[in-house]
């Protein structure tokens, strides 16, 4: 037992070296483009999986979170001036309080209907970014966001992005990994299994659902205000509806309730469409197709409950009136 | 001012309610949300269009031929897509619709291009005042035509024979298997009558605004899915009157506060409904059981 903690230690400790060397190993900048997404794309992922995963909540509309922090970030930084790592925190903090907000009629609704006021809600951000002229310049987008700097350092390459999303990534993970693995996160999962049982032993769900819609969102909020300064331009195109499906196939796909899912999730849907590019048009149609394959064939996702070692609980979403007949 | 409004809302809510059905029978039955509908709207539209302007065929027999064609195609992704996932959890459901839609939105623009087509109905279009409102014929059209659907969908559901088996079926699956009711037939029919009715609305609305995109079915299919919510899922006539409620509260948001936020008004209004009534206007209230 001890040895295989040890080899598994080192096993992470090696991967960590090799994440940390890439931009050595590999001078490709698209390469490092790709990695930087992959980064992005963990951090939505777990957000997402710790509400939709864990705690059982149905989001459609993730994506306006992502847009909210960008949003946030880039004008602070432009308007106000501020630090960048300021800019990172307070956009963090404020997505988080929309997800409270947002997290407040979830307590009332249930699977499909929580599903569409998440969507509904997504689409009504995404409008206002649209339409808020004076504030977000609406389809024309905000050029020229400023890149981050430490003391006169300023990013001006892939690279020291790269180890900036390296970093927020992990500490994403960390933070996930000790939150489901604690009393808190037993009591999400638990509000996911059963809402009534959960209530009947002193868990409140009303508590830990809101909790989860607050993190989830902050941590889109993280890795909106990175894009912002990464790109320097965003407009509303980027936080489409289509983007919350996206990060939603990541978690699905990689296995719900899942951390180690969720990041193969992330690496395989940013990777599949690159290497699809060769077939320009039929990319995205077979994107679509490998989708319903997928979950036909292999419907817990690459990374599912089975694959779990503490496996006492199944993982499963449950929504409103599940019937039971349904399914036998 | 406002009658006129009202009138172009309701033209534009039976269009969402035709939609809208799709959506609710098939949630009815299998507790799914098929969010491939909008997708097989845009598919129904493109046969119309493809009727009419490649094959000339005659406006109504055009019209037929579409509907059964998208009939089959709705048919198609339900054998291809949910069959074998009936028994699986919803969320699988979901992505699995979701593929289906970006497949057939993604097919339609290698098929037809990205660009927006004109409908050439050969309907020459006609206003006419009455009063102070301007009717085009196309909108007398629109609501005489998704009246009539809607009657028949009614006579369907409740004096045919197919239609009792589809009430059992949404009822309990396995208790209307007992009664000798072949279940998985009255899922297919589910489909194609909800693809039917989606592909006159396509065909409607195309002549109406005289365009047809491959990305037409996205913001249609979402309107027409918060319709059916609205009215509570699962229920047909909660959808047809979800969907007019939400033409005209949309068409009256944007004539009178912001035109900008036109698609924000039907969201919020979900919302609001949803907050203070979650089954829905018509739902049933479900009692959580142990």
């Amino acid at each position: 037992m001890i040895q295989l903690k040890l080899s598994k230690n080192i096993l992470k400790l090696i991967g960590a070296v090799v994440l940390l060397l890439l931009p050595l190993l590999v001078t490709n900048s698209y390469f490092i483009h790709i990695f930087i997404s992959i980064g992005l794309y963990i951090i939505l992922s777990l957000s997402l999986n710790l509400v939709t995963g864990f705690t059982g909540q149905l989001a459609l509309g993730h994506a306006a979170f992502y847009g909210i922090g960008a949003y946030t970030s880039a004008l602070l930084l432009l308007r106000f001036n501020v630090s960048y790592w300021l800019a990172l925190v307070l956009s963090a903090v404020i997505t988080g309080i929309f997800g409270f907000l947002l997290g407040l009629p979830a307590l009332r609704l249930k699977g499909d209907y929580l599903g569409i006021v998440t969507l509904g809600f997504g689409e009504i951000v995404r409008l206002v970014f649209v339409n808020w002229y004076s504030l977000t310049r609406g389809p024309l987008g905000l050029p020229g966001i400023p890149a981050p700097k430490i003391g006169p350092y300023i990013f001006d390459s892939r690279i020291p992005f790269y180890y900036l999303i390296f970093g927020l990534a992990a500490f994403t993970v960390f933070f996930m990994h000790r939150l489901v693995n604690s009393g808190v996160g037993m009591a999400m999962i638990t509000v996911k299994e059963d809402e009534i049982a959960a209530e009947s032993i002193g868990i409140y769900p009303i508590k830990y659902k809101l909790l989860a819609f607050s993190l989830g969102a902050a941590f889109a909020g993280i890795a909106g205000s990175f894009y912002a300064s990464y790109i320097s331009f965003i407009s509303p195109d980027t936080f489409l509806y289509m983007d919350s499906v996206t990060i939603l196939a990541m978690v699905v796909l990689g296995g719900l309730g899942s951390i180690p899912g969720s990041i193969i999730g992330a690496t395989v849907l940013v990777i599949v469409p690159e290497l699809l590019r060769f077939m320009t048009n039929y990319r995205m149609l077979l994107y679509g197709a490998l989708m319903v394959f997928m979950m036909i064939y292999r419907p817990q996702g690459f990374w599912g409950a089975n694959k779990r070692v503490r496996n006492s609980y199944k993982i499963g979403i449950r929504g409103v009136s599940n019937e039971k007949d349904i399914r036998g | 001012m406002f009658t006129q409004q009202i009138i172009n809302g309701l033209t534009m809510g039976s269009i969402y309610a035709l939609i809208a059905l799709g959506y609710t029978m098939v949630y009815g039955i299998l507790r799914i949300v098929n969010f491939a509908h909008g997708d097989i709207f845009m598919m129904g539209t493109f046969f119309g269009l493809l009727l009419t302007q490649k094959f000339r065929f005659p406006f109504p027999l055009a019209l037929i031929l579409a509907a059964i064609f998208t009939a089959l195609l709705g048919m198609l992704v339900e054998r291809v897509a949910y069959r074998a996932l009936r028994l699986s959890d919803r969320l699988v459901l979901l992505i699995s619709a979701l593929g289906v839609s970006i497949f057939l939105s993604n097919f339609a623009q290698l098929v037809w291009g990205t660009e927006t087509h004109p409908f050439p109905s050969g309907l020459s279009v006609k206003s006419f005042q009455v009063g102070t409102v301007t009717l085009s014929n196309i909108q007398v059209y629109i609501l005489i035509l998704s009246c009539l659907l809607m009657i028949a969908l009614h006579v369907f559901v409740h004096k045919t024979k197919m239609g009792v088996a589809m009430r059992a079926t949404s009822h309990s699956i396995n208790n209307a298997r007992l009664m000798g009711i072949n279940t998985d037939s009255i899922i297919s029919m589910t489909f194609a009558v909800g693809s039917i009715l989606a592909a006159v609305a396509g065909i409607l609305v195309g002549i109406y605004y005289d365009a047809v995109y491959p990305t037409m079915g996205y913001t249609a299919g979402l309107k027409a899915f918060t319709a059916a919510v609205l009215g509570g899922i699962g229920n047909i006539p909660g959808a047809m009157l979800g969907g007019v409620v939400l033409g005209v509260v949309e068409s009256l948001g944007a004539a009178y506060i912001s035109s900008g936020y036109r698609d924000a008004f039907a969201f919020g209004i979900m919302i609001i409904v949803l907050i203070f009534r979650p089954s829905g206007l018509l739902g049933k209230k479900q009692q959580e059981k142990v």
